[in-house]
């Protein structure tokens, strides 16, 4: 568990200004349910004096995030809006005493929601607003130009692992890696220009070694299965099909062990435990059919039933139900426990 | 106020038997199995005697099937790269989108340093495995099949037994992870076609630190781990008599009472979700409804974020986990709920509890009578809940 400090703690289990509040008249929202924090901050100004005399914050978010908003609305509340502009996530993070490095994008989206709410309070456009193609580097996090340009110029950030911490950037599927550490070298070398950082701290391009790139899920194309066959919309008569004779498989490796043909514990034999088990694929056939796909038995061999899939049951959704449901009902009727296995499909 | 600990896919507690069978072996006999004396004579007479148990419980048909590890990891990597080596003509590896990390990560790394084609089944919505991707996968360049007995954060059950006859029928191996399922589903593996199975023993009440992998006799088999005879060669190292004896008393101590024990986790199991599902609202059981463990909950609760409501469970004494990704320092939300495709509104609040045989009825009622609090707490003051109930419209600059 992460170690948070005790102020971190206060304002996550005593939130102070969470709510909804009706009569703000200066929001700011950021983040989104994809995005796993987001945070609406709303503020009434004084018409007058500019003087933000009530906060209010709902957030969805982490301990550090909560803690994080709540600790913005104190800050803001009794400050001008120019006061209120200058604020940084520095400031919100010191307010709580400190937080971990891997939630400092929880104070950076405090900042964010401020900077909003202050842009609608004077009735400015966002300049990264516009989401042009390219003004929006990391997609998985929606974290555009701006706003790491912001996070690295008010943290100092030198690596590309610590503009992650901050902004989220690049934690994701990480294919923003090179535009991330493209923007950094460009802006840590315009704080080397205006003195703001030392030339030996600043990030060059190319000098991070590549991060391991993500495996990505493989999924496998069927090549022309055919159509799956019509569903029978009438129910049909209950038909036991033929015990097919076992077909040679090829020699397994290694060798099973030989089964050993138990008798059944409910003194059933071999036939009646077959036909058994054929009145419970008939009885779940309708369930199988409602999901558009069809179960047939094709053999009983000691305890192993193969069955063949067809349709939608030739799927996931049905073949595990087949493989685990159907294994079940038999189990509890037969009083013993038999494999099913489906046929390949030919 | 007690705590509920209803983590126990994470860890279990100790069975105070099991402390009890260890003890005499940190002290009065300390001594080495392979020794010819009398020290190591009683050691090595308890350590068959756990071996026996573990046997038992797994339905193994030989003692010897059995060989010790250091735990569940060790056991997996011991298993794939043992098949692997041994099979140098199949270079192909299958496995799931929803492992553990202790195959994932293996897998990874085979398939960027070491040549191996990883082919990774995806799941459907309940975690069950797309058995046409499999059967599509398998193949005469297969050399191992690895899939999960039960997965350890929906407790979405594979049907292992068909599955390792298909790979057999490929003239493949299989393996399975059964650290999740050992203990707490009945297991015959010699009515089986599994060839390897690991399994850990702090996830069944006995010591940390501690596991085994069963290698059904006549596989082949090449030690991860070279250097004495112990394990009949094939795990050299002096066994941990203390963990193994203790394995082996709570392997007999699960074994004893599963069915009824099965029964009651599973009735609090259902109370726990049917009473969260009843006062919640907006949330739902993940899994596979038709075949899961019996003690595993995963419910995913829309709107807010998991680690927000373990801090809030962990105030009132309650111990779960979450499949979030701010508990982990990862940014998103976890691989299994992901390959399930359970949305962002959801994923990011799943919460899983996990039951044991200890577990009583008293806690679950505790829980589900801070449940709803906590979820209403944090949805107040979630965005994207509306006060009457429901989504709410929220619009952000950036998203």
């Amino acid at each position: 568990m992460w170690e948070y400090t005790d102020t971190v703690k206060d304002h996550f289990f005593n939130p102070r200004n969470s709510g909804p509040m009706q009569d703000a008249n200066a929001v700011g929202e950021v983040g989104s349910l994809s995005c796993g924090d987001a945070l609406k901050l709303m503020l009434k100004v004084n018409l007058e004096t500019d003087i933000i005399e009530d906060a209010k914050f709902q957030t969805f978010g982490c301990g550090s995030a909560i803690a994080s908003s709540s600790a913005l609305t104190e800050l803001v509340i009794g400050k001008t809006i120019d006061e209120a502009r200058a604020l940084t996530n520095q400031d919100i993070a010191e307010f709580l005493g400190g937080l971990p490095p891997e939630k400092m994008h929880c104070s950076v989206m405090g900042q964010e929601a401020l900077t909003a709410a202050v842009a609608a309070w004077k009735g400015e456009e966002l300049e990264e607003d516009d989401h042009e193609e390219g003004a929006l580097i990391c997609k998985c996090f929606a974290v555009d130009a701006g706003m790491m340009e912001r996070a690295i110029r008010t943290n100092k950030l030198t690596t590309p692992e610590m503009v992650t911490f901050y902004t989220k950037a690049g934690g994701g599927c990480s294919a923003c890696r090179e535009p991330l550490e493209e923007l950094l070298a460009d802006v840590n070398a315009a704080m080397v220009a205006e003195g703001e950082l030392s030339a030996q701290e600043a990030f060059v391009f190319g000098s991070a070694p590549a991060p391991a790139p993500k495996p990505k899920a493989q999924g496998f194309v069927i090549p022309d299965l055919p159509p799956p066959p019509p569903v029978d919309v009438v129910p049909e008569p209950i038909a036991i099909q033929p015990l097919k004779v076992k077909p040679a498989h090829a020699p397994k490796l290694p060798p099973a062990p030989v089964p050993i043909i138990e008798p059944s514990p409910k003194g059933l034999s071999p036939a009646q435990e077959a036909i058994a088990i054929a009145r419970i694929i008939e009885e779940m056939r309708s369930v199988f059919k409602a999901d558009g796909g069809d179960v047939i038995l094709m053999d009983v061999e000691g305890t192993k039933v193969t069955v063949e899939m067809t349709g939608a049951c030739a799927g996931c959704q049905i073949a595990s139900l087949t493989l685990g449901g159907l294994r079940k009902r038999i189990r509890e009727e037969l009083g013993r426990d038999f494999i099913v296995v489906p046929t390949q499909t030919a | 106020m007690e705590p509920i600990y209803l983590d126990n896919n994470a860890t279990t507690r100790v069975f105070p038997e099991v402390v009890e069978e260890m003890l005499p072996f940190f002290s009065e006999q300390f001594g080495n199995a392979s020794s010819i004396h009398a020290f190591g004579e009683e050691v090595g007479g308890a350590l068959r005697k756990a071996r026996k148990s573990l046997q038992a419980l797994i339905g193994a048909e030989y003692d010897h099937e059995i060989i010790f590890t250091s735990g569940g990891t060790e056991s997996n990597n011991a298993a794939i790269r043992s098949a692997l080596s041994l099979n140098p003509e199949r270079t192909e590896l299958i496995t799931s989108t929803v492992e553990h990390p202790a195959i994932l990560s293996l897998a990874d790394w085979l398939e960027k340093h070491e040549g191996v084609t990883v082919h990774r089944i995806p799941v459907d919505s309940q975690g069950r495995l797309d058995i046409d991707a499999y059967r599509a996968a398998l193949g005469p360049k297969t050399a191992l099949v690895s899939f999960m007995w039960a997965n350890n954060e929906t407790g979405t059950v594979f049907p292992v037994d068909g599955l390792a006859e298909l790979a057999h029928d490929a003239g493949a191996l299989f393996h399975t992870d059964a650290v999740q399922a050992v203990g707490k589903v009945p297991i015959d593996l010699k009515n089986t076609d599994i060839d390897m199975l690991s399994l850990s023993s702090h996830k069944l009440h006995g010591p940390k630190g501690l596991g085994a992998l069963y290698l059904r006799k006549g596989v082949r088999f090449r030690p991860l781990q070279r250097g004495g005879h112990q394990e009949r060669g094939r795990r050299g190292g002096t066994e941990n008599a203390p963990a193994i004896i203790g394995l082996g008393k709570a392997a007999e101590m699960t074994m004893a009472t599963m069915a009824e024990d099965t029964a009651r986790i599973t009735a609090l199991r259902d109370r726990l979700e049917k009473g969260v599902v009843q006062r919640v609202g907006h949330c739902f059981v993940t899994g596979d409804p038709m075949d899961r463990l019996p003690n595993t909950s995963t419910i995913a609760f829309e709107y807010i974020e998991g680690e927000a409501i373990l801090l809030l469970l962990n105030k009132k004494g309650i111990a779960a986990s979450s499949g979030s990704a701010c508990t982990s320092g990862s940014l998103e939300p976890s691989h299994v709920l992901r390959a399930m495709d359970i949305p962002f509104t959801a994923a990011h609040g799943a919460i899983r509890f996990s039951l044991s045989r200890e577990t009583t009825e008293a806690e679950i009622d505790r829980v589900l009578d801070a449940v709803p609090g906590i979820i209403d707490q944090l949805r107040d003051m979630s965005p994207f809940w509306s006060t009457e109930g429901g989504k709410a419209e929220f619009n952000p600059e950036y998203a």
